[in-house]
């Protein structure tokens, strides 16, 4: 055997051991974790406390690329392998691994309390009601609108209770006034879609509480956006220009003032400030409304326990001590996250920002949390719901490419949701 | 017999030192070997020799390749989302079924699965166009790089190093190139044209998905034509200058069928390189748009791993179906190469 | 083809092409080979190379249009009675005259400037008549903020890890199953031949999940070793020195037999020095792969002690957000060790394809 073999073969299978991890004395906890911004660094902050603390635990928190979390993490769950915690964001196609924490926290009371309604979010179908984690953010969909070029070009915003096509509207004389390239733009998500489409009267669900993707309030709000890609109030670059249900933002073209509308939602927030700053005025407007409501979706990423881990004690050890109204106030008010904790909802975080865009915007955001269409809610905690954003999606920016008619494009939705499901439910 | 006496590894000179240096271990650890195999070829006979040699691959192979193949199948006639086989219900050809069912073959929106065939149609036109091209522009540049130039060694070099780098580098310098506001738009303004949207329109995405791959594996086929090139008795062609051929007639008439069987390797490998294409046509179009570059192995991986309800069964009878054509491609070479070979 | 032809690699073959015909006169293939040659080297250095010069702009400077070739940066200036540095800008004033302003902060569309010559008067203009003053710039925190963010000495180590090991045991065990199938006649040769072939070019992708299954079984998973054996014995692997070895003279092994060689001998001390051209092609090739992979380690590594470089490269890359200039920074960090293995074996890895590539 060389010599350069033997070393490197040494160096593998120390860091095989290395893995193996159960060797230690303390007990050391798995997190995976995905980064939009500077939660990671936050969270490490509030972790290297714990770890010092707790000096029979060792909490480690593993940063992965959010294609991670979402593509392989569900496969290797499904193969009994995992993490002890995650930061996942498909909040009910995973719900079948959470675990339940309401043994191993001391109070189950404060988190039924505080975190009630989300809960529901990530209850496995058919189990008890059981307590999986808690919300490291809460998003809420919106618009942004870019209010210096409004000003600029002397329109007027429209103000409460405006509708989508007031909106689209005004930000196309805005554009046209100021040559501005992309009038709105919309993130390519199903999800950003869901919101307008119930506030046109969109149910989603039938009377069996079965998924009905497709009824006249989705194909009022989907009609819109197909005529909006034709009329040019919409850039085909990002509906248009990628398969499937992939994700595209515009968040870049709006920090860069080349499109006046921007419908993402909350968590741009940080980021904006950071990137945008005072370069114009960024401005957080309430959802648009349509004859049924005044909504956008409701999400966010939840941090869960998973029953892979085989120590539930330190687990709900950790998670009380995250849950605090003390640590979550820390960690919401430096990563600048909608609280998803009712108690700091009402109390309000203590924001660590001195930009008054981004204030106005988190209190937009936060106070849009009320008016929350239940459809919206229950469409947030419905196991399959991506299902149903990924078959919206992909099949009406099939349309607005010309692949498809809008007709067959309904009827390819229906059938996507139609087929996955029932994959999904075919169990021996 | 030592490793420097041997004539025909003459471009290892170059590297000689490199050599030297790895070849002392290398061989100490070959020596170390020599008295168990001497042992297990007397006790075996030299009969059973070539099944020794081969185990550790075949191990491997059985293991990491074969294993999953079958898995699979099983898969493929199974249904559901468990990932474990024997909590699988048996569906038997349900899946392909499903796959395969059309109104009318020749129109994807026909199709129950339209999308696969859709993608079967868009990688039928991406090999059609990507293997002639990259058989064109390799023909063309390995007949150039054949010339005596100066710095040659520096052309042949630049040809051949995007072979080097990874398929989702590739795709990010060229998309960086190509977004709205990239370089080659900006150039495109700079002299009075409309600027592009490269990705809105099915088009350019499937030239743009062509045009990448072909810069990106070019050098490789052009090394091997030029090798052929290389190979053809100077003497055809100074008869051919003594007669007062034409240039062209002697490409024609000498050049390509004597380079013939290189450029059925090249058309072979190029077009099972082409068939499974996916990485750089998806980090650079995203499939996009709507479906007009998405190709069949993409089809497979969002089907089976990117979407939600990770359809295991609908995608490895998409795959079945891949690996048969791809065999059936393999065959062919297979047969190209021996009929060279006996040539 | 055989071996042979290789070598003859440095000679004037197509001599015939570049001789001037009497007189020197220029043939249209002069021409064009010249103008190819110009527009193959644009067309294969120029998109990297404007890579490697944006990996160096600010998220700003990667945001303008037209782009600009290099980095620039606005200038900051230090104004007295004002804590951070503000950004200087030139204002087209009322009459006309431009002048170097700081500003302090804008206010809707009007922006609040100071002359940093002057910082005790202030001016109001509209933000439409300023256009930011810049110097060059090199944003080396594009490089250096991942970089420090994760433990990067690691990752290198595993990746390194990773690729040395796994081509050792790919050139082995290729090369001892390669020897088995050219040099031997026996019994399901032709089946396991097939066999090879018919898996040659199966892509990864498509048997991702269930070579998941068969590595969780095996109890791998978030050990390097999941990411070097699956690959380990690459089908292109055995088939490419196979068909190299296949051009050996049978009678070299003949004579070895007859000094009473064992076949372990001939395979190590005779064949493998002869197929030496062949193996660095797949040493390069394996170093390549396992390099450049990203979707596998992605999936059964979750660690970030075991992470890859790939995978902690990208590990900043969130749910919503692209960030250009770390992506092509980091793109950039990959790219180094494959330009420094092609500038040291450049000519080797040319001629080596060229010459075994071939069957």
């Amino acid at each position: 055997m060389t010599k350069q073999f033997r070393i490197a073969l040494a160096a593998g299978v120390a860091s095989a051991a290395l893995t193996a991890g159960a060797a230690f004395a303390e007990t050391e906890l798995r997190m995976a974790w995905y980064n939009d911004g500077i939660e990671g660094e936050v969270m490490q902050d509030i972790l290297d406390r714990f770890n010092a603390d707790n000096p029979d635990i060792n909490v480690v928190l593993d940063v992965l690329p959010y294609k991670a979390i979402l593509e392989s993490l569900p496969v290797q769950l499904a193969a009994g392998e995992g993490p002890d915690l995650a930061r996942v964001t498909d909040l009910g196609g995973l719900s079948q691994y959470y675990m339940d924490l309401t043994p191993y926290i001391s109070n189950p009371d404060y988190w039924r309390e505080n975190f009630g309604p989300f809960l529901k979010w990530m209850q496995p179908v058919g189990a008890e009601p059981q307590i999986s984690g808690f919300m490291t953010q809460l998003t809420v969909t919106g618009p942004y609108v870019n209010k210096t070029l409004f000003e600029q070009a002397g329109v007027a915003m429209p103000g409460e209770n405006a509708t989508w096509s007031d909106w689209a509207a005004a930000s196309r004389e805005v554009a046209e006034k100021l040559d501005i390239p992309i009038p709105m733009a919309w993130d390519r998500s199903g999800h950003r879609v869901a919101g307008p489409a119930i506030s046109m009267g969109a149910g989603m669900f039938d009377a069996d509480g079965g998924p009905a993707l497709v009824d006249d309030g989705l194909k009022a709000m989907a009609t819109m956006l197909y005529d909006w890609h034709q009329d040019g109030t919409m850039a085909k670059e990002l509906w248009g220009s990628v398969s499937g249900s992939q994700y595209l933002g515009a968040n870049e073209e709006f920090a860069n003032a080349q499109t006046v509308l921007y419908m993402s939602g909350s968590w741009q927030i940080p980021q904006f400030a950071e990137k945008i700053g005072d370069a114009f005025d960024w401005w957080a407007v309430p959802a648009p409304c349509g004859p049924a409501a005044c909504t956008g979706m409701p999400g966010g990423a939840a941090l869960v326990a998973l029953k892979t881990s085989e120590h539930p004690e330190e687990v709900g050890k950790l998670m009380d001590y995250l849950s605090s109204e003390e640590v979550l106030n820390e960690f919401y008010g430096r990563t600048l996250f909608i609280p998803g904790h009712l108690g700091l909802a009402k109390s309000g975080v203590d924001f660590q920002t001195e930009d008054p865009r981004a204030e106005h915007a988190l209190l937009t955001f936060a106070s849009a949390v009320p008016g929350i269409s239940p459809i919206a809610f229950d469409l947030q905690g419905y196991v399959h719901n991506r299902v149903m954003f990924n078959a919206l999606i992909s099949r009406l920016g099939e349309a607005i490419v010309g692949e498809l008619t809008l007709d067959q494009a309904f009827d390819r939705m229906t059938q996507d949701v139609e087929q996955q499901i029932a994959e999904k439910q075919r169990e021996n | 017999m030592a490793f420097d006496t041997d004539p025909r590894a003459e471009p290892v000179r170059l590297s000689d030192r490199v050599y030297a240096i790895l070849a002392l271990p290398a061989m100490a650890f070959f020596r170390l070997f020599e008295w168990p195999l001497r042992f297990l070829q007397r006790i075996l006979g030299i009969g059973a020799m070539p099944y020794v040699f081969l185990f550790p691959n075949l191990a491997f192979f059985g293991i990491f390749v074969i294993t999953p193949l079958i898995l699979s199948i099983g898969f493929s006639v199974t249904g559901g989302t468990n990932l474990f086989l024997q909590d699988r219900p048996y569906v038997g050809a349900e899946q392909y079924g499903y796959l395969l069912e059309c109104g009318n073959h020749l129109d994807p929106t026909t199709c129950r699965e339209d999308r696969f065939w859709r993608a079967i149609y868009n990688t039928g036109t991406f090999v059609f166009f990507q293997v002639g091209f990259m058989v064109l522009f390799s023909l063309i540049t390995a007949l150039i790089l054949n010339r005596e130039i100066r710095g040659r060694g520096f052309f042949r070099a630049v040809f051949f190093f995007p072979v080097l780098l990874s398929p989702v580098v590739v795709a990010l310098i060229w998309k960086w190139i190509l977004l709205r506001d990239g370089v080659l738009n900006a150039a495109l303004v700079s002299m009075g044209l409309e600027r592009i949207l490269f990705f809105v329109d099915p088009t350019w995405s499937m030239f743009w998905a062509i045009f990448v791959s072909v810069w990106a594996h070019m050098g490789f086929y052009t090394l091997i034509l030029l090798a052929g090139l290389q190979a053809i008795p100077p003497d055809l062609y100074e008869a051919a200058e003594m007669d007062g051929t034409s240039k062209e007639r002697v490409f024609w008439r000498i050049t390509l069928p004597l380079l013939w069987p290189n450029m059925l390797v090249v058309i072979v490998l190029a077009l099972i390189k082409a068939v499974q294409i996916f990485d750089e046509v998806f980090v650079l179009t995203g499939g996009g748009p709507g479906t007009a570059t998405q190709f069949i192995v993409q089809y497979i991986y969002t089907t089976g791993f990117a979407n939600q309800v990770q359809n295991f069964g609908l995608a490895s009878a998409a795959s079945v179906v891949l690996g048969v054509v791809l065999f059936a491609l393999t065959i062919v070479q297979l047969a190209v190469t021996r009929r060279k070979d006996e040539g | 083809m055989t071996m042979a032809s290789t070598s003859s690699s440095g000679r004037p073959v197509l001599g015939f092409l570049t001789r001037r015909r009497e007189g020197g006169q220029w043939h249209w293939t002069d021409v064009f080979t010249y103008v190819y040659l110009v527009l193959g080297v644009l067309l294969m250095f120029g998109p990297v190379v404007w890579l490697v010069l944006s990996s160096f702009k600010t998220p700003a400077g990667l945001l303008e249009f037209p782009p600009t070739l290099l980095p620039l940066g606005q200038i900051e200036v230090q104004v007295e009675g004002y804590d951070d540095p503000l950004p200087l800008f030139a204002v087209t004033m009322e009459d006309g005259t431009v002048k170097e302003l700081a500003q302090i902060r804008r206010i809707g569309i009007m922006a609040q400037m100071v002359d940093p010559e002057n910082p005790g008067e202030r001016v109001s203009v509209p933000i439409n008549t300023r256009e930011p003053i810049r110097e060059m710039r090199v944003a080396t925190e594009n490089y250096i903020d991942p970089l420090e963010t994760f433990n990067f000495l690691r990752y290198l180590q595993n990746s390194v890890i990773v690729t040395v090991v796994a081509t050792v045991i790919t050139l082995l065990i290729n090369s001892m199953a390669a020897y088995g199938l050219a040099i031997y006649d026996f019994k399901g040769r032709n089946a396991i031949m097939l066999f090879v072939i018919g898996t040659l070019m199966i892509p990864v992708t498509i048997v991702l999940v269930p070579t998941y299954l068969v590595v969780t079984q095996l109890g791998m998973v978030n050990t390097l070793w999941a990411v070097i054996l699956p690959g380990a014995a690459t089908p292109t692997g055995v088939f490419l020195l196979r068909q190299y070895m296949l051009t050996i003279p049978k009678d070299l092994i003949e004579a070895a037999r007859m000094d009473k060689a064992s076949e372990w001998t001939i395979y190590w001390r005779i064949v493998l020095p002869l197929s030496l051209p062949a193996i660095a092609v797949l040493a390069i090739f394996s170093v390549m792969w396992r390099w450049n992979d990203f979707l596998w380690p992605l999936v059964v590594l979750t660690r970030n002690e075991v992470y890859t470089l790939q995978i902690g490269l990208n590990a900043f890359q969130g749910e919503l957000d692209v960030q250009w200039h770390y992506v092509l920074a980091m793109t950039v960090v990959t790219l180094i060790p494959v330009v420094l293995v092609f500038a040291f074996l450049q000519r080797f890895i040319t001629t080596g394809i060229a010459s075994s590539g071939m069957k």
